[in-house]
């Protein structure tokens, strides 16, 4: 669509601006301010500069915490996008079985994020579990409290089951958006399967793919109920992710000032993948 | 070809209920069987975690609490979304692409250490402790995603209405609120969805900014499990009461949500 | 605004921020950017050098202050100059 330039549809855009702005403007400059000081009551305060973030990059236990974090939120992706995709094509197109699906599909994106864990805790464990009792069973040795493999593949597992559907979700609606012409048009050519989705259905999903990818990286790179729940970050520090180090950190040791700066080394990591990711995205699209 | 399809499906949606059946299962049970005799189903069927949890108070109260900041996050959310989507759709201004992808970044601000600063901010402006409090709150999640999913289905609608509408002498305001918004209706489903989505299964937020008067039920239900140890059953059971309000929202928007699907603009 | 906790360094910071924005936003009334092509891999416009110019900057000060033990505004220093390089030829 062609779009008219005109600069007064900010007059539109400001209720969004001002809401947003109260609540992201404001804390995100109190915590700068917090980082470049040591805080140790309210009144007493000394200024620091860059000692926290000296610390905290060099930080061994953050870097690891960092690197489980990068290999468990691309192991998500590698995981529920592609089997997104693959579900949402399987999906009903017409009668009841659309909405049957969709209600059935959407359900556990809407359980509360600790509940999510508690599921998970009460399906997985060596002793009341279903699947901890089968696996045992068939002869798999697998607790998830005490193997940090086990625990891994658990919380893993536990975030396919809860956010596939929302790929899912977002890729059905793009792929109802291919009006029927195209596939018309590729049955007269006599075109494959694979062609078929390779030319006409992975373009046409694209837009969607790039908020289903970018929701997906945001929300992994900040798990923090459901891994809570469920291991605690344990066995030993195998599943604690960096949300976790970080609420440790700033909720049970009170470390405020640290925390701070940690979470903005954070917001960069989050804010610099992400829009690496935005700009390929739309770029190859456009083009 | 179908049947592989169909296959698909039935499997995933099967990996998806398993756990919940088990939550259940679980629920049903008295903790003896639960610890003692491993079953795929309750042996002896009883309600009694169901009737310890209400008998308890507070959890009336929470699933109110919970129920009236996720209503008002929604309405506030796609009030401000609507013309904010629409100036997205139709016009260009300076900064638009950055602002939009600025709202963006709002959704990966690590909670931990904001929520302090959140807790000041709003004791600050007096509405700690208010539902209002955790509705504005989470309208940093929503408002971007509804904007976003609005925009789509607004994109959808051809310009040519708009022009004829002020044409035939509609204003604005008049031609916004009686013309354009039926058309987007069921875009504007899809937007309501996710947004009662991502309030109704926050957790950390909701919990700092509350303290008594405003305690959503995920926080009861904590609380009341941690008051008795760990208590399987009853645990389980508080599991499946915070499913239902979750189940029945999609159960109602469920038309909304297939016709907004197949309109594909989301 | 007591419990913001300002210092007079963030104070400076986010005032210097917000002058950019307003800055980029009357040049931008004034005299519209278009796409174009420089050093950078992508066609940007000048909003787009300026976001990568910061984001990098910050990036930067992170790589000085894991990497070496020397005071911070040496970075800071640099970064001007490198704001000003993307702008102008990115």
């Amino acid at each position: 669509m062609n779009k008219v330039e005109n600069n007064r549809a900010w007059f539109l855009v400001l209720p969004v601006l001002l809401l947003v702005a109260f609540s992201a403007v404001i804390p995100l400059m109190t915590v700068v301010n917090y980082s470049i000081q040591d805080i140790l009551d309210p009144h007493t305060r000394f200024f620091v500069g860059d000692e926290w973030f000296r610390e905290m990059l060099r930080d061994s236990q953050l870097q690891s915490a960092l690197g489980r974090q990068l290999i468990f939120s691309f192991s998500v992706l590698a995981i529920q996008i592609p089997l997104g995709i693959a579900i949402a094509l399987c999906m009903p197109t017409r009668g009841i079985w659309v909405a049957i699906s969709l209600v059935l599909v959407a359900l556990p994106l809407l359980v509360p994020w600790n509940v999510v864990g508690t599921i998970w805790q009460l399906f997985a464990r060596g002793d009341i579990g279903l699947l901890g009792v089968t696996l045992n069973s068939i002869g798999i040795e697998y607790n998830y409290t005490r193997g940090s493999t086990a625990a891994w593949f658990t919380v893993l597992a536990m975030d396919v089951w809860h956010w596939t559907s929302l790929v899912v979700l977002l890729c059905y609606s793009g792929l109802r958006a291919i009006p029927d012409a195209y596939y018309q048009a590729a049955r007269i050519d006599g075109a494959s399967r694979i062609a078929v989705f390779r030319y006409i259905q992975l373009p046409r999903l694209a837009g969607v793919l790039t908020i289903a990818v970018l929701l997906r990286f945001m929300d992994s790179f900040m798990i923090y109920a459901e891994p809570f729940v469920l291991t605690g970050g344990g066995p030993g520090s195998s599943t604690t992710f960096l949300s976790q180090h970080l609420a440790t950190m700033a909720i049970a040791q009170f470390d405020v000032s640290r925390a701070a700066a940690f979470s903005l080394i954070y917001f960069l990591i989050i804010l610099a993948i992400s829009w690496v990711f935005y700009t390929i995205i739309t770029r190859a699209t456009k083009d | 070809m179908e049947r592989t399809k169909k296959i698909g499906l039935i499997v995933y949606i099967l990996f998806l209920m398993i756990p919940i059946y088990w939550l259940i299962n679980l629920s049903l049970q008295p903790n003896r069987d639960i610890m003692g005799s491993f079953s795929l189903y309750p042996q002896n069927l009883t309600f009694d975690n169901y009737r310890r949890i209400f008998t308890e108070a507070g959890w009336a109260r929470g699933y109110l609490n919970s129920l009236i900041y996720v209503l008002m996050n929604t309405v506030i959310s796609i009030t401000v979304a609507l013309p904010a989507a629409y100036a997205f759709s139709r016009y260009k201004f300076i900064g638009d692409k950055h602002l939009f992808f600025w709202l963006l970044t709002n959704r990966m601000a690590p909670p931990a250490v904001f929520l302090l600063p959140f807790f000041q901010l709003y004791q600050t402006v007096g509405i700690f402790d208010m539902h209002i409090a955790v509705a504005l709150a989470h309208c940093l999640f929503s408002i971007p995603l509804a904007v976003w999913i609005l925009e789509g289905f607004m994109s959808g609608v051809p310009k040519e209405i708009d022009e004829t509408a002020y044409i035939d002498g509609y204003s604005f305001p008049r031609f916004f609120v009686f013309i354009f918004i039926p058309l987007i209706r069921s875009g504007i489903g899809v937007a309501v969805f996710f947004c009662f989505m991502f309030s109704w299964v926050e957790l950390l937020l909701a919990r700092t900014l509350t303290s008594v008067d405003a305690r959503p039920i995920s926080v009861v239900m904590t609380r009341s499990i941690s008051a008795t140890g760990v208590d399987w059953g009853m645990l389980a059971a508080a599991g499946v009461l915070t499913l239902i309000p979750g189940a029945l929202v999609i159960y109602f928007v469920r038309n909304n949500l297939a016709r907004g699907f197949a309109l594909g603009r989301v | 605004m007591d419990w913001m906790v300002w210092t007079l360094p963030s104070a400076l910071f986010f005032t210097t921020i917000a002058l950019i924005l307003v800055g980029m936003t009357v040049w931008e009334v004034v005299q519209p950017s278009t796409f174009r092509r420089g050093l950078l891999p992508l066609k940007t416009t000048r909003g787009d050098r300026l976001f990568i110019a910061l984001l990098s900057s910050a990036w930067f000060h992170l790589g000085w202050l894991g990497l070496t033990d020397q005071p911070v505004w040496y970075m800071t220093i640099f970064c001007v100059i490198w704001l000003a390089a993307v702008l102008r030829w990115g």
